[in-house]
C-alpha cells in the first residue's frame, strides 16, 4: 500500500516535470526548425551574397536573392518607431507613475490597456484608410503606403509595452529619493525627471527595446500599410520588412524560394534573441540595482 | 513661497516639461478615442444579421461572417484545452516540485524566450511542424497558438501560486497528505484566480492573432461543426478581416468585422480589470 503512494507520487512528479520542459521543448523546436530549413538556401546563394545583395528578385527568370533591402527596412522601421514613440510613451509613463491624479490615471491606464488589445489587423486597416491616403495628400505622392506609414502605425503599437514596463520601473524607485531631492528644493517636476529616471533607467531601457523586439517582430498591421515592394528603404516609398518579407511570398512560393524565406526568418530570429538577451541584461539589472 | 525661490529659467524648465507631460497623455488617450471611435462609426452600421448569419458565396454574391466566427470560437476551445493543462502544470512543477534551481532558470528562460518571438515565426514553425502531421487545418493553427500563450498561462499561475502562504502547505503535510493530495486540495483550488487571468489575456491574444495562423489554419470559409472544423482549413475573424481588406477590397465587411473585434477587446479588457478586482478584494479579506 505505501508503495504503491509513493510509486504514484513518483509518477506524478514525473508527469509535471514533462509538463514543465514542454517550454524548453518548444524553444528547441522552433530554433532547430528554424536553422534546420533557413540553412540550406544560404548555403546556396551564398551567405554574403544573401545578407547584402540589394536585389530581390525571387520570380525573375535569373532571380535574385538580397535581402539587404528587408534588413535595413526592418532596422530604419524599428528605429523611426522608436524615435516617435519612446518620447511619448516615456512622458505618459513619468507622469501617469508619478503626477496624474488618480482618476486621470485610471482613465489613461485603461486606454493604454485597450491600445495594447487591440488586434495587429485593425490598426493595419484604420493604417490602410487613414494614414495611406493622409500621406499620399500630404506629401503629393503616388501612393501613400510607404515607409513612413509603417513607422507610425509601429509607434503607435509599441506605445502600450513601453508605458506599462516604464511604469513598473518608475515605481520601483524608492520614495527616500524623491523625498530627499524634494526636501533639498526642488520641484516636483525636476525631481521626477532627474531624480527618479535616473534611478529607473534600466527598467526604462528594458521598455525600448521591448518596443524594440515588437516592432521588428510585427507583420500583419506594416504588410497592410507598408506597400510591400523591395525597395531599399526610403520613407516615402513602398518597402517590404523582414517581417513581410516571410508573409507576403510564402503562399506561393516554392523551391529556393521558398528555402530563402525560410532564411529569412531565421535572420529575423537572431535579431530578435539579441534583442531577447539585451532585454534580459537590462532586466536583470534593474531588479539588482 | 517655493515658486518665489526658485530661479525663472526653472520655472520655465518646470512648466514646460509639464506641459509636455500631459500633452503627451492626452495624445496617447485621443489616439485611442480615435481609433475606437472610428473603426466602430465605420463598422457598426455595416454589421447586419445577415452577415453574422451566413457563409460567403459567390454565386449569390453575398459576404457572410458566421463561418469565421465560428472558427474563431473553435481555435479559442481548442487551443484553451491543451495549454491550461499543460501552462498550469509547469507553474506547479516551478514552484511545488523544482529543487534544481538550474532547471528552473532554464525553463523560466525559455518562457521568457517564447514571449519574445514575433507571431510570423510562430506560424512558420507552426506550418512547417504541424501541418506535416495536420495539414493546413484549425488544429495545427490552434497547437501554434498553445506555443504562443503557454508563457501567459505560466505566468499568471505561478503568481498566484507565490501567493498561497507556505502554512497551507504545511497544514497540509502536517494532516498526513502526500505531496499530489496537497496539489490538488490546496494549491490548485488556491491558484483558480491566476489561471482565470491566464484565460482571459489568452483568449484576447488569440482574438487578435493573425499572421500566426494565415500558414497554419488557412482561410477556408465553410461551415463546419466542431470536430469536423479542427481537421479542416478555416479563416478566423482577424484573418478573414485581412483577406476581405487587403486582398478583395471589401471595406465594409473588413469594418464589419474589425468593429466586431473591437468591442469583444472592449469586453475582455472589462472583463480583466473586473475579475482582477474581485481576486484582489477575496485576498484582503
Amino acid at each position: 500500500m505505501k508503495n504503491k503512494k509513493q510509486f504514484l507520487e513518483i509518477v506524478i512528479h514525473g508527469v509535471f516535470l514533462i509538463l514543465g520542459l514542454i517550454t524548453v521543448g518548444c524553444v528547441l523546436l522552433i530554433t532547430v526548425y528554424l536553422i534546420i530549413s533557413g540553412i540550406p538556401a544560404i548555403h546556396k546563394i551564398g551567405l554574403f551574397k544573401f545578407l547584402f545583395g540589394t536585389k530581390w528578385a525571387s520570380t525573375a527568370a535569373v532571380p535574385a536573392f538580397g535581402i539587404l533591402p528587408f534588413i535595413l527596412t526592418s532596422i530604419y522601421g524599428t528605429a523611426g518607431a522608436i524615435l516617435l514613440g519612446v518620447p511619448i510613451g516615456f512622458l505618459t509613463a513619468v507622469y501617469l507613475a508619478k503626477m496624474a491624479p488618480p482618476k486621470m490615471r485610471a482613465v489613461v491606464t485603461s486606454a493604454v490597456s485597450l491600445l495594447a488589445g487591440i488586434p495587429s489587423v485593425v490598426y493595419g486597416l484604420v493604417g490602410m484608410l487613414v494614414l495611406v491616403p493622409g500621406i499620399r495628400a500630404l506629401f503629393h505622392i503616388p501612393d501613400g503606403a510607404s515607409l513612413l506609414a509603417a513607422i507610425i502605425v509601429l509607434a503607435i503599437m509599441i506605445l502600450p509595452s513601453i508605458i506599462n514596463v516604464s511604469i513598473t520601473a518608475l515605481e520601483a524607485v524608492p520614495k527616500e529619493y524623491e523625498d530627499a531631492s524634494l526636501a533639498l528644493g526642488a520641484t516636483p517636476v525636476e525631481t521626477y525627471l532627474k531624480v527618479s529616471v535616473p534611478a529607473a533607467k534600466s527598467g526604462i531601457a528594458a521598455a525600448v527595446v521591448l518596443g524594440v523586439g515588437r516592432a521588428i517582430g510585427e507583420a500583419m498591421a506594416v504588410m497592410m500599410v507598408s506597400g510591400n515592394a523591395p525597395n531599399m528603404p526610403s520613407l516615402y516609398e513602398s518597402v517590404r520588412f523582414l517581417t513581410t518579407a516571410v508573409a507576403s511570398e510564402m503562399s506561393y512560393s516554392e523551391g529556393l524560394q521558398r528555402q530563402a524565406l525560410f532564411s529569412i526568418a531565421l535572420v529575423l530570429f537572431l535579431f530578435i534573441m539579441l534583442i531577447n538577451a539585451t532585454l534580459n541584461f537590462f532586466l536583470k539589472r534593474s531588479k539588482e540595482g | 513661497m517655493e515658486k518665489q525661490s526658485i530661479s525663472e529659467k526653472r520655472k520655465i524648465y518646470v512648466r514646460f516639461m509639464h506641459t509636455l507631460m500631459i500633452l503627451s497623455a492626452v495624445f496617447t488617450c485621443a489616439l485611442v478615442l480615435f481609433i475606437t471611435a472610428y473603426v466602430l462609426m465605420k463598422g457598426i452600421p455595416n454589421i447586419t444579421w445577415k452577415l453574422l448569419s451566413s457563409s460567403p458565396s459567390y454565386i449569390d454574391k453575398r459576404i457572410g461572417i458566421l463561418p469565421d466566427i465560428l472558427n474563431t470560437i473553435y481555435i479559442i476551445i481548442a487551443a484553451l484545452c491543451v495549454v491550461i493543462p499543460v501552462g498550469v502544470g509547469a507553474a506547479v512543477y516551478l514552484t511545488e516540485y523544482a529543487e534544481n534551481k538550474k532547471l528552473v532558470s532554464i525553463i523560466e528562460y525559455a518562457a521568457e524566450t517564447l514571449s519574445g518571438i514575433p507571431s510570423i515565426i510562430y506560424g512558420l514553425v507552426g506550418m512547417l511542424f504541424f501541418c506535416r502531421f495536420l495539414k493546413t487545418s484549425l488544429m495545427a493553427g490552434a497547437l501554434t497558438l498553445v506555443i504562443m500563450n503557454l508563457p501567459t498561462i505560466m505566468r499568471t499561475t505561478q503568481e498566484s501560486l507565490k501567493t498561497i502562504p507556505g502554512s497551507y502547505r504545511e497544514g497540509a503535510f502536517g494532516l498526513g497528505a502526500g505531496k499530489w493530495r496537497m496539489i490538488h486540495t490546496v494549491v490548485l483550488p488556491g491558484c483558480i484566480d491566476g489561471i482565470i487571468t491566464g484565460c482571459i489575456l489568452s483568449v484576447g491574444r488569440i482574438l487578435g492573432e493573425s499572421a500566426a495562423l494565415l500558414f497554419t489554419a488557412g482561410f477556408a470559409h465553410v461551415i463546419n461543426g466542431f470536430f469536423e472544423g479542427l481537421g479542416s482549413s478555416g479563416a478566423t475573424l482577424t484573418v478573414a478581416l485581412y483577406f476581405y481588406a487587403k486582398e478583395q477590397g471589401e471595406f465594409d465587411v473588413a469594418f464589419a468585422i474589425a468593429a466586431i473585434l473591437m468591442l469583444l477587446t472592449l469586453l475582455i479588457n472589462l472583463l480583466a480589470k473586473l475579475v482582477g478586482n474581485i481576486f484582489k478584494k477575496r485576498r484582503n479579506t
